[in-house]
């Protein structure tokens, strides 16, 4: 298995409506807070390595999620 | 160019999109299509174009808008009553939705899934006891959904025999003056419980949202009572009508029913790709209020959209082979939940009651088998959200 790049990711908790899409699908990257919206968790920001972060941001319904390279 | 196809249409099939929807499928995203009043309106059954412009504010949800598109003759009345939530813009829209999410997060569904099982238990006991035949939608698929919510709004217990029969009157009816009749009695039932809880709060989502709004000086018992209607409507017979539907399609493809019999750990799987083929939303309604250029075509302002879920969701560019029901493949992306500001609010409760309800029921009633032919087990019209209307079965 080939390593995922680091990556950047930023949420814009303006947008989120707390579907919760980006949790259900990289549930070690991202959290929902007690509120409801989109959190990455604490030391995440990188993407763990976890290939699925880049489906996560597909799957938000409001495009709130950017992951970029680093 | 060929006459335009005439939208919305029955189904042929409670499963597949109707057959007379074929000249709409592939090729460009957009369509034009005929609404009953003879109105054109845009068809959208591409994927990438569908998602797009669920996302995009330019299309508008607000059903008090003079050009929003009716679909047919009995939404005439119905689509002009404002209704909090799904028929609101942006910023009204974010500010109910905002109130609610707390209560629809992964963390707080994935609580209620004890509940969801007891409940779902408790029918097919009561099924198994009365059995070995029952009707699906009315023993099972129905009240489960009913008593979930009821467990979800803080209703007391004492109070759920009244709300599951009046929630059950407002969506079997039988006559439109049971609808109406059970519609005013459970907004005055919201409206008593809510003053309940403003004076005396205890554990539920309208307790949450009491407190939440009171904290903010926002209280306002109206619109909270709309907001608990419109949830009770929307959890109910988009819920019922995926688990019924659902059965009849794992009963209706038994080798897919046996791959799940034989490993239960692909139910959720198996959810999105029922949530994916069945499509029960099929025609989600929009109107433009400015010009969209999208895919070569310009939308003007004051068009008629819709989306073709059960179209968009069978796009072959996205699924190969998208009418064959497969667990292998990856549903993810179906917009079976719509897309956009609007997408589900309850679609993580939704999954959790469609992964027990299935589950459960597949693996307690082994026999489990449609007790008519399948061909004249009765199905909604095409105008509505698509399911069963009875489903008789036996184990």
């Amino acid at each position: 298995m080939s390593a995922v790049r680091p990556v950047h990711i930023a949420i814009d908790t303006g947008r989120c409506i707390g579907a919760g899409q980006c949790a259900l699908t990289a549930p070690d990257v991202f959290t929902q807070g007690d509120s409801g919206f989109s959190e990455v968790l604490p030391g995440r920001e990188d993407g763990n390595g976890n290939p699925l972060v880049r489906e996560a941001a597909q799957a938000c319904p409001v495009a709130a999620i950017a992951v970029r390279f680093r | 160019m060929t006459e335009p196809v005439a939208f919305p249409q029955d189904r042929t099939c409670p499963y597949h999109p109707p057959a007379a929807y074929d000249p709409l499928r592939g090729g460009a995203p957009l369509k034009r299509v005929t609404f009953f009043d003879g109105r054109p309106v845009w068809a959208v059954t591409g994927h990438a174009a569908a998602r797009a412009l669920l996302g995009d504010a330019r299309l508008s949800s607000d059903s008090e808008n003079e050009a929003f598109p009716v679909p047919s003759e009995r939404y005439v009345g119905l689509l002009r009553r404002r209704t909090p939530l799904l028929g609101v813009d942006d910023p009204e829209h974010n500010r109910q939705r905002r109130l609610l999410i707390p209560s629809f997060t992964l963390k707080r569904t994935h609580a209620m899934r004890p509940r969801i099982q007891e409940i779902v238990d408790q029918l097919i006991d009561d099924m198994i006891a009365k059995g070995p035949q029952a009707e699906l939608v009315g023993d099972f698929a129905l009240p489960m959904p009913s008593k979930v919510i009821c467990s979800m709004l803080g209703v007391p217990y004492a109070d759920h025999s009244f709300f599951e029969e009046q929630s059950r009157r407002l969506l079997r009816g039988p006559e439109l003056s049971d609808v109406e009749d059970a519609r005013d009695r459970l907004e005055d039932y919201l409206r008593v419980l809510i003053e309940a809880k403003q004076a005396e709060p205890g554990e539920g989502l309208l307790d949450d949202v009491i407190r939440e709004q009171t904290a903010v000086g926002e209280f306002d018992p109206e619109e909270l009572a709309g907001l608990a209607f419109i949830l009770l409507i929307a959890g109910h017979e988009t819920t019922a009508n995926m688990v019924s539907l659902g059965a009849y399609t794992l009963l209706e493809h038994p080798e897919r029913l046996a791959e799940l019999r034989a490993d239960p750990s692909l139910v959720p799987t198996a959810v999105e790709e029922l949530m994916r083929y069945l499509s029960i939303v099929e025609g989600m309604l929009r109107v433009a209020v400015e010009d969209i250029e999208i895919a070569g075509e310009t939308i003007r302002k004051g068009d008629g959209v819709v989306f073709s879920l059960s179209l968009v969701n069978r796009d072959e560019s996205l699924y190969a082979d998208p009418d064959v029901l497969d667990w292998q493949r990856s549903a993810r992306h179906h917009v079976g939940f719509g897309f956009g500001i609007h997408q589900c609010l309850g679609q993580n409760l939704a999954r959790a009651e469609m992964e027990i309800a299935l589950g459960t029921l597949i693996t307690r009633l082994p026999g489990l088998r449609l007790d008519a032919p399948a061909q004249e087990i009765p199905f909604k019209p095409g105008d509505t959200i698509q399911g069963i209307v009875q489903l008789p079965v036996a184990w």
